[in-house]
């Protein structure tokens, strides 16, 4: 284990702003790519499904 | 059953929808798997300290922005040889995550390059390179999102991507060809200078972001077969079925 404790671990020998900077949009991005998909699925979904019922009458 | 059954997007919708937990769990345990190496036994780098822990996601992030464009212009080369349909779904739902990885290597390359060089941002040949990638990324989407009729603007995105490809080995060779700030490969196919650790670390944080763009671009290629298919019966039956 590199680490004495978590604060420690949280300090990255001082580098912390900038590894946590680095880290915390890196997952961001990833969280927002995965929200607009989901949200993109749903709405393609109900979209065509309303399309659809237009269609039938 | 041969190769062309999976050209057919009905099919590859099907295959695609039962890829996708794989691919997703696959990638959730390999980012655990290298994140727990990279902040928990790799040491601290003697030069750089604890800084150098930003490289397990900047260098998977900088293959991935070149590997997603090179495989997006596959797709568009095959696209515009043998007109199939599936190659450009394909190209189409690559583009975001691509964009999204070039966006975070130049992001976590500028929080490294902050404490490392003292500049968040130079204009030297490998940045620079990149930021053009950045830039045809968004070209590119927005060149399909302008053009209304899918065929030309399949094919319009296609050869865009295709001129743009000559980037990608600007990017790659930009540490020989110029003299960069930024450092050269570490890993070449002569071997690495690096440590055993820290590659195993930042090696299984490229294939966590494989996985990754597997799985995202399984899940939106199957949105755009949706839009494109809908007037065909399997998808109004299916499309009923939910209902």
């Amino acid at each position: 284990m590199e680490w004495a404790s978590w604060s420690d671990f949280w300090a990255m020998g001082g580098y912390g702003f900038y590894v946590w900077g680095a880290y915390g949009v890196t997952a961001a991005c990833i969280l927002i790519e995965v929200m607009l998909l989901k949200r993109a699925a749903s709405d393609t979904r109900r979209r065509l499904k309303r399309m659809q019922q237009w269609e039938e009458l | 059953m041969n190769l062309y059954t999976y050209a057919s997007p009905a099919t590859f919708y099907h295959l695609a929808g039962r890829l996708i937990p794989w691919f997703a769990w696959g990638a959730g345990v390999l980012a655990v798997w290298g994140l727990y190496v990279g902040f928990f036994v790799a040491p601290t780098d003697f030069q750089q300290g604890e800084a150098y822990r930003i490289i397990f996601i900047h260098v998977p992030a900088a293959w991935m922005s070149m590997f997603i464009y090179l495989v997006m212009a596959f797709w568009g080369a095959i696209g515009l040889a043998f007109n199939t349909r599936l190659s450009f779904m394909m190209a189409r739902a690559l583009a975001p995550t691509g964009a999204m990885f070039t966006f975070v290597a130049l992001w976590t390359g500028a929080w490294w390059g902050k404490p490392m060089w003292g500049a968040w941002w130079v204009w030297d040949a490998r940045l620079t390179s990149e930021l053009i990638l950045l830039f045809l990324y968004i070209g590119i989407i927005a060149l399909w999102a302008a053009i209304d009729d899918v065929k030309r603007s399949d094919r319009a995105g296609a050869l865009l991507t295709l001129i743009g490809a000559v980037n990608v080995p600007i990017i790659y060779f930009s540490v020989q060809w110029w003299n960069t700030l930024h450092q050269g490969a570490t890993i070449k196919p002569s071997g690495t200078s690096m440590d055993a650790i820290m590659l195993q670390g930042m090696l299984v944080m490229a294939f966590a972001a494989w996985f990754y763009t597997i799985a995202v671009a399984l899940v939106r290629v199957r949105g755009i077969i949706l839009e494109r298919e809908r007037h065909t019966e399997w998808v109004k039956d299916l499309l009923a079925r939910e209902s």
